[in-house]
């Protein structure tokens, strides 16, 4: 095992080392970029910044002059949970009615709920609004909700059914021996020990219902604005640095719930990593 | 008693898909999924903006216009050279995550989370601070003396993706991830053991291994990168025009829906052709 290292080893290490730091500095350094961006004084995108202020924040905050940021945030927090809510509560039972089923069926089944995550989601964000357009349906909240629904479900049912392929089915036999009903079987053995899979699914979901864009992009309008929209608004005419105030304080929410989620349900483990 | 089990086990748990717990998300998919995907490829078939024509004549305006014609291979090699860029900086970061210590990999997981969770959006502003004429790689090429002008990477393929790497760098590296740390470490003390040397190793032992991984993740960026609309108008400007800004426009400002209608479904078959194209890819390299 103890070999001379050679020039050959040499250059494999530095060059494994130069990129791998290329590649951290190339992920963290955008984010940190935004957040000292957020604090400038100055009414440029500048950076560094000519001096700190939370200036901007203030302005953000300011309930008359932010006042259609504030609307697209409160629209974008309810199409969020609405759809988050109905997704994973939907997502599990069809995990459920697959899980340890080892047929083309189940196989079948599992591709098409998974398939939002890799097909080009803008194709059905154009598709779902011709429907409901040919519906005769007006633009609103709701539409939002059942488009949302659609692509965040998946990392629900990704998630629930990693925890269900996981779980010991003698814990599931030994119960139903004993007498226990399939829904008290469910309520007491299964939902405990998958409950933290549902819940980092529930978490991405969210996550992906904010940030989501190629949806969002047909389905909203002026009266139902929501924020990544929004803020693409912002960046393409004047770019307003309050986007870089919006961007601080959603990155500051989801460092925290980021924490709260790996301390709660191992949102790491579960990553697939 | 073990004998009677199966018939009362939970939901789901026994061999038969239990259609009624498949039933709502099923039939949310199956209306507001596939229906409207139906929808589009239907309407793409009509001639004029009033859908009153049905015939193929906005399928020939796109195929038979050279413009329309490049933007969809300039999409295509787009997602192929994010795919690329991604590649190369995502194998050295699994490497050194698979050398760390516990610490580290937690602290690298973070740094990989991080990104993926902040907004699109967020991550497409923070670029343009980067690639501006006065922007944070403009400023240290300058204070370097590696240049006395401002290079223009706004409104670049260049500029555009390396945002994209970034932007997609995670998806490429959590499957990676995955299968690289399966990978039996005994392997690699056999390989350098037998004399190859670390980059012999790399390409014959370590590459192949993970190439399951590889191609997940390549097909994940490959996907988001084709479909990028804010990042690729934002960064691309105008000058740079791809099918999603195409179908955006299409739809929303000219309202011609069956030829919005033709983009969209050629954006989904040339997405899923790429994704089929790596799935050969796997398959090739696993019987070879």
């Amino acid at each position: 095992m103890f070999q001379r290292t050679t020039p050959s080893d040499i250059s494999y290490a530095v060059v494994l080392r130069l990129l791998a730091g290329l590649g951290v500095l190339i992920l963290v350094g955008p984010v940190l970029i935004v957040l000292i961006t957020s604090f400038t004084t100055s009414a440029a995108l500048k950076f560094p910044p000519p001096d700190l202020s939370v200036r901007w924040y203030v302005e953000l905050f300011d309930r008359t002059r932010s006042a259609h940021i504030h609307t697209a945030a409160g629209n974008t927090l309810w199409v969020a949970s609405v759809a988050t809510g109905l997704g994973t509560l939907m997502a599990v039972m069809a995990a459920l009615s697959i899980a340890r089923v080892n047929r083309p069926a189940a196989r079948a089944l599992e591709a098409s709920f998974l398939s939002p995550l890799i097909l080009p989601t803008l194709a059905y964000g154009l598709a779902s609004l011709m429907l409901f357009a040919l519906l005769g349906f007006r633009p609103s909240l709701y539409h939002l909700v059942l488009g949302h629904l659609v692509v965040i479900s998946p990392f629900v049912f990704r998630t629930t059914l990693a925890s269900l392929t996981q779980l010991d089915p003698s814990l599931l036999e030994s119960s139903a021996s004993l007498g226990a009903s399939r829904f008290y079987t469910f309520r007491r053995i299964t939902l405990p020990i998958i409950a933290p899979g549902v819940a980092a699914g529930a978490f991405l979901a969210f996550i992906a219902s904010i940030d989501n864009v190629p949806v969002s992009l047909f389905l909203s309008n002026a009266r139902t604005s929501m924020l990544p929209i929004r803020m693409w608004g912002m960046m393409e005419s004047t770019l307003d640095v309050r986007v870089a105030a919006i961007s601080g304080v959603l990155i500051a929410v989801i460092l925290i719930l980021m924490i709260v989620m790996d301390r709660l349900v191992g949102l790491t483990r579960r990553m697939g990593v | 008693m073990a004998i009677a089990v199966p018939a009362l086990v939970a939901p789901g748990q026994g061999e038969r898909v239990d259609w009624r717990l498949a039933a709502p998300l099923g039939l949310v998919y199956l209306g507001l999924f596939a229906g409207p995907l139906l929808l589009l490829i239907g309407i793409s078939f009509f001639e004029d903006s009033e859908l009153a024509k049905p015939g193929l004549a906005s399928w020939r305006r796109f195929w038979g216009d050279a413009f329309y014609r490049g933007v969809v291979v300039d999409t295509l090699r787009l997602g192929l050279l994010t795919v690329a860029a991604t590649t190369l900086l995502a194998y050295p970061l699994g490497l050194v995550f698979c050398a760390s210590g516990p610490r580290v990999q937690k602290a690298l997981i973070f740094i990989i989370l991080l990104p993926l969770l902040t907004s699109v959006v967020i991550r497409t502003f923070a670029w343009i601070v980067i690639l501006a004429r006065e922007g944070v790689i403009n400023n240290t090429l300058i204070a370097l003396g590696l240049t006395s002008t401002p290079l223009k990477l706004l409104q670049t393929e260049l500029g555009l993706v390396m945002a994209l790497t970034q932007i997609e760098l995670p998806l490429m590296l959590l499957p990676l991830l995955t299968v690289m740390r399966q990978i039996d470490p005994n392997l690699i003390d056999a390989s350098r053991a037998l004399g190859a040397s670390r980059w012999r190793t790399f390409f014959r032992v370590l590459l192949p291994l993970s190439i399951p991984g590889w191609i997940a993740g390549a097909t994940l960026v490959f996907a988001s990168a084709c479909t990028a609309f804010i990042s690729q108008s934002v960064i691309g400007g105008a000058s740079l025009v791809y099918l999603p800004a195409l179908i955006w426009q299409q739809s929303m400002v000219v309202y011609h829906w069956p030829f919005a209608a033709v983009a969209a479904v050629t954006l989904l078959v040339s997405v899923l052709a790429g994704i089929s194209l790596f799935g050969a890819l796997e398959r090739a390299a696993r019987t070879r």
